[in-house]
């Protein structure tokens, strides 16, 4: 049998970029090589798959049972007023305020003596962040919290939750601070960045500018140690400056740029 | 007060701006805003109420309050009244149909640009369809010129866009140089970059002129910084091509962006006096989005398209060389999915291209919006169709700064095969010369890096 002609060997019409070894100075996808002017069958579905990673970690359901289990204790479960994924996502507004069953819910849980500070949980744009990342993270948080001698309200965790829902939960327990974990809008590179909001006297209507704010908590990214250590302090200084937000600067120095860099 | 019957049903719309925003084809931010349309049925009322409206009523009752606002200043007090004269007597809708007619050529919609005012353009572009969105805007030519010249007819410009997540220069040398090697960066050269610091902008803006210097290209570097600090960085004396700045079209968003008309004005001008253009002295580069009054709570109840339209009011003073829409960048809570977000792009190319505006636009979508490629790739088939200035091309669609995607440098040369976009002719001729990219129209990169370009990329890859 003769040999096709070079016509028909698709790897002779693939065309591979020769500066792959630039890729080292960047997680962009450079040297991607082309067939025609067009990517490749495999570049192609490694870009699908990155996306759709990133579409799973927005779409999927935080699962609460699980969530407890990874943190070995019990979570008050509440609900924002955005019904579904869908409404979520087009009502920044409904997120971040709790539905009227859960004010309830969350007044039946107000401590006898008001608690320092509030941890407060939610899914925000990546459930697979606050699943994975939120027990790690509290592990290394909450001891830290009782050396600095602050009482801790009951945990609570919000489905279809903004940042802001956590202003409107602390408010209700009586707490002077509150600490919210959040799932980060998902890129293809991370779709697993856990944010972290710390804002001195919640209450609803309080801004990003009152609060202070650590991203990219993930393996990969900064460490539940770090992040622990670095929030920590600023809960601290926010009880003694009596403040949060822009008044309030990180002069910690853990920062671990190149992690994220790399991730 | 505006009315429309429907059979035995009545809809009113108590004012122009109302009337505007319930004609507007459905979109989240306006259902956020709470001022969208109940029902398709109200939709098209509004609709066909507002094709009744005569032109020169839009001079007369303004969305935004004279007093309250300098965009609603600037648009009133440069309009053009002998430029507007010709179409003074139309209505919205008589409008839509000449702009149809083979009246409306290149030459007579040039002529009108400055007689027309945004909320004229984004009223008639409610009663647009698509193909009518795609097939106006073709007739339109906005030319403007630095090192090279753009927006020519049958051309398609790409800003190479080598964002780092930490700035890192070796970094966005590496994506730099892989855009060159696909033919992209004729419109700018320009950085996103990872924080507001005048060092690093200032190194940023050395780092791109060194390789526009060393290879001669005929194109201008941009680092997307706020205008205040591009302004500080030109007085260090950094080699600045084009001022940056996100604009949006009512005062109080502008002050969000901590920007007033005259922080504009100072800042092209400081841009103007470097001369550093070869060709011309377009020295502005401006983006814009549907839905950034909205997210800065200075809308006036006014629909996001409609002000979307204004920011172009904004631009078109300072003569810029680029100007895009973000389109799918802000999020579904303003345009929920590929349906809102292709029309949005299409709406901002019109208006923008009416008012002679050079428009291009960033084909984009985040993840937790409902999109994905094939939505881009249905925009910029379209938009290459309708004309663009220019585009987006970033390594792989997948900006690692931002976490959005946008257009590749596969995806312009896929548009330039397929519609027969050539690059700005100068940017074109050089790519040619190089060894990058022969001018024949067939738009084939070079397999590997001319001797000039391979030196230095093997240097940067063993640092």
């Amino acid at each position: 049998m003769t040999k096709l002609p070079d016509l028909y060997e698709p790897d002779a019409q693939r065309a591979e970029d020769p500066w792959a070894g630039l890729r080292r100075h960047t997680s962009a996808r450079i040297a991607l090589g082309r067939t025609g002017v067009s990517l490749s069958t495999a570049r192609n579905l490694e870009f699908q798959m990155a996306h759709a990673q990133a579409r799973t970690a927005v779409h999927s359901p935080l699962d609460l049972d699980a969530l407890e289990a990874d943190l070995g204790q019990p979570l008050l479960r509440v609900a924002s007023r955005a019904p579904d994924r869908a409404a979520y996502l087009q009502r920044p507004d409904w997120g971040r305020r709790l539905d009227t069953e859960s004010v309830a819910k969350v007044e039946a849980a107000r401590p006898a003596s008001a608690p320092d500070v509030a941890l407060v949980l939610a899914d925000g744009l990546s459930s697979l962040a606050t699943q994975q990342s939120a027990p790690g993270f509290l592990k290394a948080f909450q001891p830290l919290l009782e050396e600095a001698g602050l009482s801790v309200a009951p945990l609570v965790v919000a489905t279809q939750g903004r940042v802001a829902i956590g202003d409107e939960i602390a408010a209700i327990l009586g707490a002077k601070l509150v600490v919210m974990l959040i799932g980060e809008r998902p890129g293809l590179s991370a779709a697993d960045s856990l944010g972290l909001y710390l804002t001195w006297a919640p209450k609803v209507g309080r801004t990003d500018a009152d609060r202070n704010c650590i991203s990219n908590i993930r393996p990969g990214g900064q460490s539940y140690e770090d992040a622990a250590y670095r929030a920590a302090w600023l809960a601290r200084e926010a009880f003694k400056l009596q403040l949060s937000g822009v008044g309030l600067k990180d002069r910690t120095v853990t920062v671990d740029a190149k992690a994220q860099v790399e991730g | 007060m505006y009315s429309h019957q429907v059979g035995a049903e009545l809809f009113r719309f108590p004012d122009l701006r109302t009337l505007m925003a319930r004609a507007t084809p459905l979109r989240s931010g306006d259902q956020l805003a709470g001022i969208a349309a109940a029902t398709d049925v109200e939709r098209v009322a509004a609709q066909a109420a507002l094709a009744e409206v005569p032109l020169k009523t839009f001079l007369t009752e303004a969305l935004i309050p004279y007093e309250a606002d300098e965009v609603t200043r600037l648009i009133i007090d440069t309009h053009d009244k002998a430029a507007f004269a010709p179409i003074s007597h139309m209505t919205v809708g008589d409008f839509r149909d000449w702009l149809l007619s083979d009246a409306a050529d290149s030459a007579a919609l040039a002529a009108l640009a400055p007689g027309l005012t945004p909320e004229m353009a984004a009223a008639v572009s409610k009663l647009c369809r698509v193909q009518d969105l795609i097939l106006i805007a073709s007739k339109c030519r906005v030319v403007t010129k630095f090192r090279n010249t753009l927006g020519l007819e049958k051309r398609l410009a790409t800003r190479l866009q080598p964002n780092h997540p930490t700035d890192d220069l070796r970094g966005i040398a590496a994506s730099t140089f892989d855009g060159l090697m696909y033919g992209s960066g004729d419109a700018v050269i320009g950085i996103n970059p990872a924080t507001d610091n005048l060092h690093a902008t200032v190194e940023l803006l050395h780092l791109l002129d060194e390789v526009i210097q060393e290879y001669n290209v005929p194109t201008q570097s941009c680092v997307l910084s706020h205008v205040t600090n591009t302004m500080a960085a030109i007085e260090e004396g950094a080699p600045v091509d084009l001022t940056f700045q996100s604009i949006a079209g009512t005062e109080a968003a502008n002050t969000s962006f901590g920007i007033t008309l005259d922080i504009l004005t100072e800042g092209h001008d400081a841009t103007q006096s470097l001369k550093r253009g070869t060709v011309g002295q377009n020295c502005m580069y401006f983006e814009t989005g549907q839905g950034s009054c909205l997210s800065a709570d200075a809308h006036h109840g006014v629909d996001q398209q409609t002000l979307e339209a204004r920011a172009y009011a904004v631009a078109r003073k300072y003569q810029p060389l680029l100007v895009n829409t973000v389109v799918g960048f802000i999020g579904p809570e303003y345009l929920y999915d590929g349906r809102q977000i292709i029309r949005a792009g299409l709406e901002d190319h019109f208006c923008g291209k009416l008012l002679g505006v050079p428009m291009g636009c960033d084909i984009c979508y985040t993840n937790h919006a409902e999109s994905d490629q094939n939505d881009m790739d249905i925009l910029l088939t379209l938009l290459g169709a309708a004309g663009i200035n220019y585009i987006m091309g970033i390594p792989g669609s997948d900006d690692v700064m931002l976490s959005y995607q946008t257009t590749s440098f596969h995806d312009a040369l896929y548009a330039r095969r397929l519609l027969g976009l050539r690059p700005a002719p100068e940017f074109e001729e050089w790519l040619d010369k190089m060894g990058l990219m022969p001018s024949d129209g067939a738009f084939t990169p070079a397999s590997r890096p001319p001797a000039a370009l391979s030196q230095r990329m093997t240097l940067l890859e063993a640092e």
